[in-house]
């Protein structure tokens, strides 16, 4: 024997030191998953969360003569530098409506613009000294202060940071998830009855199977080729629409709504159906009036989570030219509209400091819509999930 | 008259025509039965019958009308073609009301329509497939008249330059180069920098959580792990453009390299990290897919539980886990967002990823977005990258999926 007995125990401590390596490296890998997870969290509320407040002033209007003409004249001249452009720019159009306000007085709280409000939550601004002074004293009088950020849920895009809201945007995706929803899930659900229930075994349903798992593959961003090579140039559907951006989120969520309705048909046991063809009901009546409400609360389930990915998708929508500049809210399916991650999109290439944190802000309220979804898909499965 | 108060023409009378199919229908098949006459089947399915003889020709007549006009530009009035489909509706709704007999098998023919609509949806997946193959190959096909092949392939710079005034009457083009080495580089360094972040942690999360973890932490885990694919891409672009990019810019500074704020690290890292659920989920899947006799064997046999692991179950989960890398390397070569957020813009054939360098999907995007004439060779630039870009992520996809059938065939598995 060439070993001795101290020699093999050393190797034996040493096999089992390399196996406890592996477990706790593998323990940190998680760990790290984990903690990148925590740390993006933290870091987008760090810059998101001051997004919701914003700076205001609280001035006294006077709607002289001259108001009308020039709107800074409604305002004391020394507020003129802190006060938003966006408000009084209103103001001249505001009197020509309605003549009989000319000479009234009133104290308002105006938005201040994004250099103020960027100093009030000490992020880097462009004040000079003596604006800093003024903003100083009036927070001392409380005339200026941090309120919640009325304009960031009422508003429309715009260039000035202060006002830019996601109202518009978050219209935009509303009508955009109404057009996706009534195509793929119709689509989505026929499709897969069809595959579950009707579809001999056959070459053609092997294609077509092969095929809907391919296309949950391909790269989003090839879909918004097919939408602006087929709908916009082909079908003339206009582009920039939410038609246009639904139709093509549509085809991208297919293939999750049929994924996910094919498990949950599938979940259905055969005893029903055969219980069902028992009593004499054709293959549609067992479909529609037994299979089908059994099935729903898995169908539901998917599709929310279908529509909260399509929800997220910017990449096709970039190509179908849902990147629009949308300062009004309106509510159309042809017009030109965004879309909440394209507005993200939008935010994030403006130079502005001050629209750094409306995107973050921006982000916060899409993980939020996101993170319901997604929530109350579980809370569904769980609450109508049955074992057989 | 505007197409929209036509289809409005149209769908309202169709309405009607349908009410009074159902209800002439079901009286006329009730008073059949009433008479005594046994009847194949119900009134309600005699009614339903009606409605879709008089519904389903119709609309297909004005389908395919519509068709013709819009596209083929065939010179039919719509006036004439919202008549003839109505016309239609009415002689739908005479064969449907006098097909109430008691022989007619109602509730089978309607089986059958629902049978062809149903085939129909199913139809749109595959047309889906055909149109993305044939709008991109038939744009690419145009770009490469204009453009060599082969200097598509092999050029090494890409410079659209004044392309787009050539198509506007003005230049001749000239000085455009259209080699797309330098974008498929980029393409495959952020890439590569996104594997080698998410194939060792989504992997060793995979071993964790099938053989370590107890029960409770699995559950906890592994939808922890899937927020992370959940995760919006427009999201992870700003933070690997406003977070990671300084981080990684300050780090190369603290060790004196000078890096980009454009680098390809920082889009890379944070593309790999969305892609390590996609690993650690399958990879999972495939590890817990290993028989227990084979680590039982192996355990038997005195081998360490760390051995076991490394020498017996990862070899055997090998397909299955470089399905998944596939399935990973395809995300990451098609993913859009992050790297027109993060990365940047000049096509830069390099090899220092601190350096900025630009991929396939940012030119298509950028190709995609400006004002310029569809039919520019810049645009159409974008089909035939998008064209690459398909054959290559559906190439990953069939060798994944090969991969994870011979997986399959060898264990026996069936819920993979």
């Amino acid at each position: 024997m060439s070993q001795t007995f101290d020699d093999i125990s050393h190797q034996l401590k040493r096999r089992h030191r390399k196996s406890a390596r592996l477990k706790w490296m593998s323990m940190g890998a998680l760990g790290l998953a984990g903690l990148f997870l925590l740390w993006f969290f933290s870091d987008m509320l760090n810059k998101g969360l001051p997004a919701f407040q914003q700076a205001y002033v609280q001035a006294e209007m006077h709607y002289s003569e001259e108001a009308s003409k020039d709107g800074r004249k409604a305002i004391d001249k020394a507020l003129v530098p802190v006060v938003s452009r966006t408000e009084v720019r209103g103001i001249p159009l505001m009197l020509r409506n309605n003549p009989d306000m000319i000479g009234d007085r009133e104290t308002r709280w105006l938005l201040a613009n994004s250099q103020v409000d960027q100093y009030l939550k000490d992020h880097r601004h462009k004040l000079s000294g003596n604006e800093v002074a003024t903003v100083d004293n009036l927070v001392e009088s409380g005339q200026v202060a941090l309120k919640f950020n009325r304009a960031f849920f009422t508003q429309g895009d715009s260039k000035i940071a202060e006002s830019a809201g996601i109202l518009s945007a978050v219209v935009g995706t509303v009508m955009t998830m109404i057009v996706t929803l009534a195509i793929a899930f119709p689509i989505g659900v026929m499709t897969a009855i069809y595959l579950e229930e009707f579809a001999p075994d056959n070459r053609f349903t092997q294609a077509i199977e092969i095929n809907i798992n391919n296309l949950a593959a391909i790269p989003s961003i090839l879909f918004g080729l097919l939408g602006l090579a087929i709908f916009i140039n082909f079908f003339g559907v206009p582009r920039s629409s939410p038609l246009a951006g639904g139709m093509t989120l549509a085809l991208m969520t297919l293939p999750v709504i049929i994924i996910s309705t094919r498990t949950a048909l599938r979940s259905v046991p055969d005893s029903i159906r055969h219980a069902a063809f028992g009593v004499g009901c054709s293959r549609w009546q067992v479909v529609r009036d037994h299979v089908l409400p059994l099935a729903m609360p898995g169908i539901m389930t998917g599709s929310i989570i279908g529509l909260a990915q399509a929800m997220g998708e910017t990449a096709p929508l970039i190509i179908v030219g849902m990147v629009a500049f949308i300062p009004d809210v309106g509510a159309s399916f042809t017009n030109a509209a965004t879309v909440l991650p394209a507005q993200i999109f939008t935010w994030a290439s403006e130079p502005d400091q001050a629209f750094v944190e409306k995107t973050a802000g921006g982000i916060l309220v899409l993980l939020s819509i996101l993170i319901f979804l997604n929530a109350s898909a579980v809370v569904l499965r769980k609450k109508f999930e049955r074992r057989w | 008259m505007q197409t929209n108060q036509l289809l409005l023409i149209f769908c309202t009378v169709l309405l009607l025509l349908g009410l009074v199919a159902f209800f002439v229908g079901r009286k006329k098949a009730s008073r059949v039965r009433a008479s005594g006459a046994a009847m194949y089947a119900q009134p309600d399915q005699y009614a339903w019958f009606a409605v879709l003889s008089t519904a389903g020709p119709a609309v297909l007549v004005g389908a395919v009308g519509s068709f013709a006009l819009l596209l083929l530009g065939a010179d039919i009035p719509p006036l004439y073609l919202l008549a003839a489909s109505l016309v239609v509706a009415a002689a739908g709704l005479a064969v449907g009301v006098t097909q109430v007999k008691p022989q007619f098998h109602a509730r089978q023919a309607i089986e059958r329509v629902i049978r062809w609509i149903l085939a129909g949806a199913a139809l749109i997946s595959i047309f889906t497939t055909f149109g993305i193959l044939f709008s991109i190959i038939s744009e690419a096909l145009r770009f490469f008249q204009m453009h060599s092949f082969w200097d598509f392939i092999t050029g090494t710079t890409w410079n659209p330059g004044a392309s787009f005034l050539a198509s506007a009457g003005r230049g001749d083009g000239g000085g455009a180069e259209f080699g797309s080495v330098p974008l498929f580089a980029g393409t495959f360094m952020i890439t590569l920098i996104a594997m080698l972040v998410a194939v060792p942690v989504g992997l060793m999360s995979a071993i964790y959580m099938s053989e370590y973890a107890p029960r409770r932490v699995r559950t906890i885990a592994k939808p922890v792990l899937e927020v992370l694919a959940g995760i919006p891409t427009v999201v992870y672009g700003f933070f690997a453009a406003i977070t990671v990019a300084p981080i990684i810019v300050n780090i190369a500074g603290f060790f004196g390299l000078d890096a980009s704020y454009n680098n390809a690290v920082a889009p890379g890292v944070v593309m790999g990290i969305m892609i390590i659920p996609f690993i650690s989920s399958l990879s999972d899947d495939v590890i817990n897919a290993v028989p227990d006799s084979m680590r039982q064997g192996s355990l038997a046999l005195g081998m360490t539980k760390g051995e076991t692991i490394r020498d017996v179950v990862i070899p055997a989960a090998l397909p299955g886990i470089i399905s998944a890398s596939l399935l990973g390397m395809s995300r990451a070569l098609g993913e859009t967002m992050i790297v027109v957020m993060a990365a940047g813009m000049r096509p830069n054939l390099t090899a220092n990823p601190l350096e900025d360098m630009t991929t396939v999907t940012v030119r298509i995007v950028a190709a995609l977005t400006g004002d310029q004439e569809f039919a520019s060779a810049e645009t159409l630039s974008a089909f035939a990258l998008g064209l690459v870009l398909f054959a290559v992520t559906l190439t990953l996809n069939l060798v994944s999926v090969l991969m994870i059938r011979r997986f399959r065939e060898k264990y026996r598995v069936n819920n993979l």
